[in-house]
């Protein structure tokens, strides 16, 4: 039983990993926390379904299922416009909200603006796909049972091995690339790095294009293991900045960690607590992590 | 006609509030070759001018000029692309990244293999850099921190250097070790603005002064004639009309 807690845990925490990466860094380099980050999961999950519907209008390869998966080629090329979908819009709400009032205004009401951001994105999904329930497939899919009798299904193996890809990848990116050390040494100072060449507007462009994208596909893989409906960001809040807080903000890895610690301790603790105090979890997790060690674990203490 | 100077700023007025100016019209030039030494007081506003040249504080009238082109309101990461290099007073490198991650992004203007090879040859100059080239900056003492961000800001060779108190926190020994490497850096043609604490030491080390208080300009002129100046330490640094001060002369 705690076998399959622990594989559940992963499994939301690889989401929630995904979803936190974009959260931390805006946080950490544009000083505000953006409540509206989580919508960006809704919107990767329902543009997915547009381009989806178009890629299996093709018919063919396209539209037929890969080996054990609920899916085919059409979803993977949905998911990648929906990750240039989703951060068309987050540079959009930079642009024309979030940069504008970072001159005009502070920091908190950049964080009520998000607030209003949030709310707009999330009806405006109502208003275009209605608040029903929504599948990527209606293809039935049977567990695989592993050792220890604990049950996944082919999409969720698919999920774990997206994630540790994704975070692969932006691992060598932050750690190889010119563009990718410099994002973090404008984490660490943005008026240091601009004074040393660096064009910080540049790697906010990055920044948000980068997270919209991990939101996206946090966003398509829970509506492909799950269900896509309206709430899909808002459900997802909590754990999202309680994995950006945990890890510390600005850091992949403790983006990553906390995501997993999150998913881990949510499916743990009904082992001990009735369901229905579930979502609690993340928000206890918050208030510890603040009370023990307010820079997170890859944080770096304020001195 | 005369050349332009590598630095010119004239009148500037400017502040980190648009209604709350720090400085008042504050005129200073700098030479290619010449080390230039702001001091004056605490809260006077030396290292927002500094700042206002790199391009991190907004100008709000006035205006500077790099070998005589106006480069006022000019974003700080192409001032860099220009030839303008800046070590801040604190936080003047970034701690949680590598010695060779710094000197990456000190990189930024240049093109990936020059840089690259800009990192080699500045490593050959401050041979310590090579060795710590993978442990975290933080993990440096003050003094490496400090080559550290010299060489960072050095990657792009510089017309101008900007150092805003480059000895602060350090042992007297690094310090000295530091101007050196300031006045070899003008020995090679850079013209050097630095603002400076340790007053008596950057005199010495300095061709000329500029002496600053709430803002403005009160005295220039050759660095020696500031050192001989009583008056300096008494009115604008806090100074007695103590032998410490006529023995900085000497």
């Amino acid at each position: 039983m705690i076998l399959q807690h622990i594989a559940d845990g992963i499994l939301s925490g690889a989401i929630v990993a995904l979803g936190a990466i974009g959260l931390s860094f805006t946080m950490k380099m544009l000083r505000f926390a953006n409540f509206s980050h989580s919508e960006l999961l809704t919107w990767g999950a329902y543009s997915a379904l547009v381009f989806l519907a178009f890629f299996s209008s093709f018919g063919g390869f396209f539209d037929q299922t890969i080996g054990p998966f609920s899916f085919g080629a059409d979803l993977l090329l949905a998911m990648l416009c929906a990750c240039i979908a989703t951060s068309i819009i987050a540079l959009l709400l930079h642009r024309f909200v979030f940069e504008r009032l970072s001159r005009m205004a502070g920091h908190m009401t950049m964080v009520f603006a998000s607030f209003g951001v949030a709310l707009t994105l999330r009806h405006l999904v109502v208003l275009i796909w209605g608040s029903d329930p929504i599948y990527y497939s209606r293809e039935l899919q049977f567990a695989i049972l592993l050792p220890g009798n604990v049950r996944v299904m082919p999409d969720q193996v698919f999920l774990l091995g997206l994630t540790v890809v994704v975070v692969i990848a932006l691992h060598l990116f932050m750690s190889r690339s010119r563009t990718g050390i410099a994002m973090r040494g404008v984490a660490e100072s943005p008026d240091l790095a601009r004074a040393s060449g660096v064009n910080v507007d540049r790697i906010i462009t990055w920044v948000w294009a980068i997270g919209a994208s991990g939101a996206a596909i946090g966003g398509v893989l829970y509506g492909m293991t799950v269900q896509l409906r309206p709430e899909l960001g808002f459900s997802l809040i909590l754990p999202l900045f309680a994995a950006a807080i945990l890890g510390g903000t600005g850091s992949l890895y403790g983006a990553v960690l906390g995501g997993l610690i999150v998913g881990l301790s949510e499916n743990l603790s009904v082992m001990v607590i009735p369901t229905t105090y579930k979502p609690a979890v993340p928000f206890l997790l918050i208030l510890a992590i603040l009370y023990f060690r307010p820079e997170g674990i890859f944080g770096e203490r304020s001195r | 006609m005369t050349a332009p100077h590598v630095l010119e700023a004239r009148d500037v007025i400017a502040g980190y509030a648009p209604d709350l100016p720090i400085l008042h019209g504050v005129s200073v030039h700098v030479d290619a070759g010449e080390v230039v030494s702001i001091i004056g007081p605490n809260g006077s506003g030396k290292s927002t001018l500094v700042k206002a040249i790199a391009g991190l504080v907004r100008v709000s009238a006035g205006n500077v000029r790099l070998d005589g082109r106006d480069i006022t309101g000019v974003a700080a990461h192409k001032l860099a692309a220009e030839g303008v290099g800046y070590v801040p007073q604190t936080g003047n490198v970034f701690a949680t990244l590598t010695v060779r991650e710094n000197l990456v992004i000190g990189g930024a203007p240049l093109a990936k293999a020059a840089a690259l090879d800009r990192i080699e040859e500045i490593c050959t100059i401050y041979p310590i850099l090579e060795e710590r080239m993978h442990d975290k900056a933080g993990s440096l003492s003050g003094g490496q921190r400090q080559i550290l961000a010299v060489a960072r800001a050095l990657l792009t060779k510089p017309r101008l250097m900007l150092l805003d108190e480059p000895t602060a926190s350090l042992s007297p020994m690094a310090a000295g070790e530091l101007f050196d490497a300031v006045r070899t850096l003008a020995e090679g043609g850079a013209a050097v603005l630095m603002v400076e604490q340790n007053v008596k030491a950057a005199l010495r080390m300095s061709d000329r002064g500029h002496v600053l208080a709430e803002g403005r300009n009160r005295i220039e002129g050759p660095a020696a004639d500031l050192l001989a100046d009583e008056g300096i330490g008494e009115i604008f640094l806090g100074f007695r009309r103590d032998a410490a001060w006529k023995e900085g002369a000497g």
